[in-house]
C-alpha cells in the first residue's frame, strides 16, 4: 500500500513539471474569466456602439433599421459648438464643487465631534446615520417634495417658527440656483453617512500618545489638528473626496426628480440630465453618444489619481 | 462642573441636534404616513399623528402596479446578486490569493468600471438592448446591473478573503488537504460573513437604482418599484402626500432592514482597503 503510493507520487510529480505547472498557472485566469467575460460582453460591446454611434446619425428612424448613418464628426461638433454643452459643463463643475466642498467639510466635522461626545449618544447618532445612508434615493426625493412644497412644507414652518425669516409659502423652486441648492441639500443629507463613518474609522488610527504628548507641549488644537491629525486621515479624506467628485459629477436621479421632468430646463441642466433630454428624450441617440463620450473623457481624467492609489493598494496586499 | 465636563455637555448637546436634524427627514416620512388628511393638510403641521391611521398604507398597495414592481424588483435584485457573488467571488480568490500577468490590468479594470457615470452609459446601453429586443424585459436590465455589482463585490470580497490569516489555510494544507480541499473547509466558512455583506450591499444598490430602470422598462406592468415610486404622483394636482409617504417608506423598509442588518460590515469592507493602503 505504501509503496505503490510512493511510486505514484514520484509519478504524478514527474507530470506535475509540465501539466501540473501549466495547470496551476491557468487558475487565476480561470476564476477570472467568468467576471471579465461577462464584463466584456456587457459593457466592452455598448462602449463599442457608443463610439459608433457618436460617428453616426441616429435618431429613432435608425434605432428601428437598427442602422445609422455615417457623418463623422459632426456630432461632436454640433455638441462643442452649442452655448448649452458649454454652459451645462460650467454648471455641472460649479455644482459638484460646492456638493464635495459641504459634504466633505460638514463630514469631516461631525467625525471629529463624534470623537468628543460620550459613547452612548455617539452610537445613538451612528444609528440614526446608518438610517439616512440606507435611504433609497427616490425615497428621500419624495420626502424632500413634501418637506419642501409650497403650500405647507415644514421647511418653511420650521423657519418661520425659528425667526429665520418670513418664509410662509416660500417656493424654493423659482429660479436655477435654489433648485439647485435644494439637490444640494438632498445630495449632501444623503452622502455625509457614509463620509462621517468613514472619516470617524480613520480618526481612531491617529495615535493618541502623539495627541497627548501635542497637549503637554502645549500645542493649540487646531495645530494638533494640522501637525497630527490632518497626516493620518488624509489618504482617507483623499479617496472620499475623490469619489465624491466622480459622483457628484454624474449625478442624476436627484436633480431629476426633485426639479421635476416638467421643470427641467436648459437653464438648470447638470451633465447627466443634459446627456439624458439630448439623447433619450429627443431620440437623438448619436448626439446623445458624442455628450456621454465627451463626459466620460472628461470624469476618466477627474478619476486619475483615485484609479492610481487603488492599484498601488491592490499591489501593496 | 468643571471646564472639562461642561465642554462634554456641549459637544454632547451638538452631537444630539447633529442627530436630530439628520434623521428628521426620515422621522417625517413616517409620521407624515400615519397621519389623518387633516393634520397633513393643515398649515400648522402637528409632529406626531394623534389618531394614526393605516388608510394611506392601503391606498399606496392599492395602486396600479404595486404588487407587480415589487415582484419585478425582488426577481432582478436576486438573480443579480446570486450571479454577482458567485463570479465575483471566484475573481477576488484569483485577486487575493494567486499573483499573475494582467492582474494589475483586471484591478484597473474592477476599479475604472466603477467611475464610470452610470448617466454615461443610458445611450449605448438602451441601442444595443434594443438591437437584441432587450429593452422593456427585465432581463436588459439584469444584466446592466452586474455591470454595476460585479466590480464593487469583487473589490469588496478581495478584502474580506485578504482578512483571514494566511496560517489557517497554510495550516489546512499542511494537514495534508489540497489546495481546493483548504480553500472549501477553511476559506469558505471564514469569509462566509463577507459574502453575506457584499450581497445584501448589492441588494441595496439594486433595489435603489433607478436611472437604468427608467430608461430601459416602459410598461407599468415591468417596472421596479423606484420607477414605480418616482411615477407616484402622477399629474394630479392635488397631491396626496400621505399616501406618497406611505409608499415611501415601503419601498425603503425591505433596504432599511437589510442595512441595519450588515452596516458594521460593509462599514469595515468599505474602509479596509483604504486604510490598509
Amino acid at each position: 500500500m505504501a509503496t505503490a503510493a510512493g511510486t505514484t507520487t514520484k509519478w504524478s510529480r514527474r507530470r506535475s513539471l509540465t501539466w501540473g505547472r501549466v495547470g496551476r498557472a491557468a487558475v487565476p485566469y480561470a476564476l477570472v474569466a467568468p467576471v471579465v467575460g461577462v464584463m466584456g460582453a456587457i459593457l466592452g460591446y455598448p462602449i463599442y456602439s457608443l463610439v459608433r454611434l457618436s460617428l453616426e446619425r441616429y435618431g429613432l428612424f435608425e434605432l428601428i433599421q437598427h442602422h445609422g448613418v455615417y457623418i463623422g464628426l459632426h456630432n461632436f461638433g454640433s455638441v462643442l459648438h452649442d452655448s448649452v454643452f458649454w454652459h451645462t459643463l460650467l454648471r455641472t463643475i460649479v455644482f459638484a464643487a460646492a456638493n464635495v466642498g459641504l459634504t466633505m467639510v460638514i463630514g469631516t466635522l461631525v467625525a471629529l465631534l463624534l470623537v468628543r461626545i460620550s459613547t452612548s449618544i455617539r452610537l445613538l447618532v451612528t444609528a440614526g446615520l446608518v438610517l439616512v445612508w440606507s435611504m433609497p434615493p427616490v425615497v428621500a426625493v419624495q420626502v424632500w417634495n413634501w418637506m419642501t412644497n409650497v403650500q405647507n412644507g415644514v421647511l418653511n414652518y420650521i423657519l418661520t417658527e425659528l425667526h429665520v425669516g418670513n418664509y410662509f409659502q416660500h417656493n424654493w423652486y423659482t429660479t436655477s440656483f435654489s433648485q439647485l441648492a435644494m439637490v444640494t441639500t438632498l445630495i449632501v443629507w444623503g452622502a455625509l453617512p457614509f463620509v462621517v463613518i468613514t472619516v470617524y474609522a480613520a480618526l481612531s488610527q491617529v495615535p493618541r500618545e502623539l495627541v497627548e504628548a501635542a497637549e503637554i507641549d502645549g500645542a493649540r488644537s487646531w495645530r494638533i489638528f494640522l501637525d497630527v491629525t490632518m497626516p493620518v486621515i488624509m489618504p482617507v479624506i483623499l479617496i472620499l473626496t475623490s469619489l465624491s467628485i466622480l459622483w457628484d459629477f454624474g449625478v442624476f436621479t436627484q436633480p431629476y426628480l426633485l426639479i421635476g421632468q416638467a421643470h427641467i430646463t436648459t437653464g438648470n441642466y447638470l451633465m447627466g440630465i443634459y446627456l439624458f433630454e439630448q439623447g433619450y428624450v429627443r431620440a437623438d441617440f448619436g448626439r446623445g453618444a458624442a455628450i456621454s463620450i465627451l463626459m466620460l473623457v472628461i470624469v476618466a481624467a477627474m478619476s486619475v489619481v483615485y484609479v492610481r492609489r487603488m492599484i498601488r493598494i491592490g499591489e501593496v496586499t | 462642573m468643571n471646564g472639562r465636563s461642561a465642554h462634554r455637555a456641549g459637544w454632547n448637546t451638538l452631537g444630539i441636534l447633529v442627530f436630530v436634524v439628520c434623521v428628521f427627514p426620515v422621522f417625517w416620512m413616517i409620521s407624515t404616513a400615519f397621519k389623518s388628511d387633516d393634520q397633513i393638510n393643515a398649515l400648522t403641521p402637528t409632529w406626531f399623528p394623534t389618531h394614526p391611521t393605516l388608510r394611506h398604507f392601503r391606498d399606496a398597495l392599492h395602486k396600479p402596479y404595486f404588487w407587480a414592481d415589487v415582484k419585478n424588483s425582488l426577481i432582478v435584485v436576486l438573480v443579480v446578486v446570486g450571479i454577482a457573488m458567485v463570479l465575483a467571488f471566484l475573481a477576488a480568490v484569483a485577486l487575493s490569493k494567486y499573483r499573475f500577468t494582467g492582474r494589475k490590468l483586471f484591478i484597473v479594470l474592477v476599479i475604472g468600471v466603477q467611475m464610470l457615470p452610470g448617466a454615461g452609459l443610458i445611450i449605448p446601453l438602451y441601442v444595443v438592448l434594443a438591437r437584441f429586443h432587450e429593452v422593456n424585459t427585465l432581463t436588459g436590465v439584469i444584466l446592466v446591473y452586474l455591470t454595476g455589482a460585479l466590480p464593487f463585490s469583487v473589490w469588496t470580497l478581495r478584502g474580506f478573503i485578504l482578512g483571514i490569516p494566511k496560517e489557517l489555510e497554510e495550516a489546512a494544507m499542511v494537514d495534508g488537504s489540497t489546495r481546493f480541499g483548504a480553500f472549501a473547509r477553511i476559506l469558505l466558512p471564514l469569509v462566509a460573513p463577507g459574502l453575506v455583506a457584499t450581497s445584501v450591499f448589492a441588494f441595496i444598490t439594486s433595489w435603489n437604482e433607478y436611472i437604468f430602470a427608467r430608461v430601459l422598462l416602459n410598461d407599468g406592468s415591468k417596472q421596479t418599484i423606484t420607477v414605480w415610486l418616482s411615477y407616484f404622483l402622477g399629474t394630479s394636482r392635488q397631491t396626496d402626500w400621505g399616501a406618497l409617504m406611505a409608499a415611501s417608506t415601503l419601498t425603503a423598509i425591505p433596504v432599511v432592514v437589510f442595512f441595519l442588518l450588515i452596516q458594521r460590515r460593509i462599514a469595515f469592507g468599505l474602509t479596509a482597503g483604504a486604510v490598509r493602503g
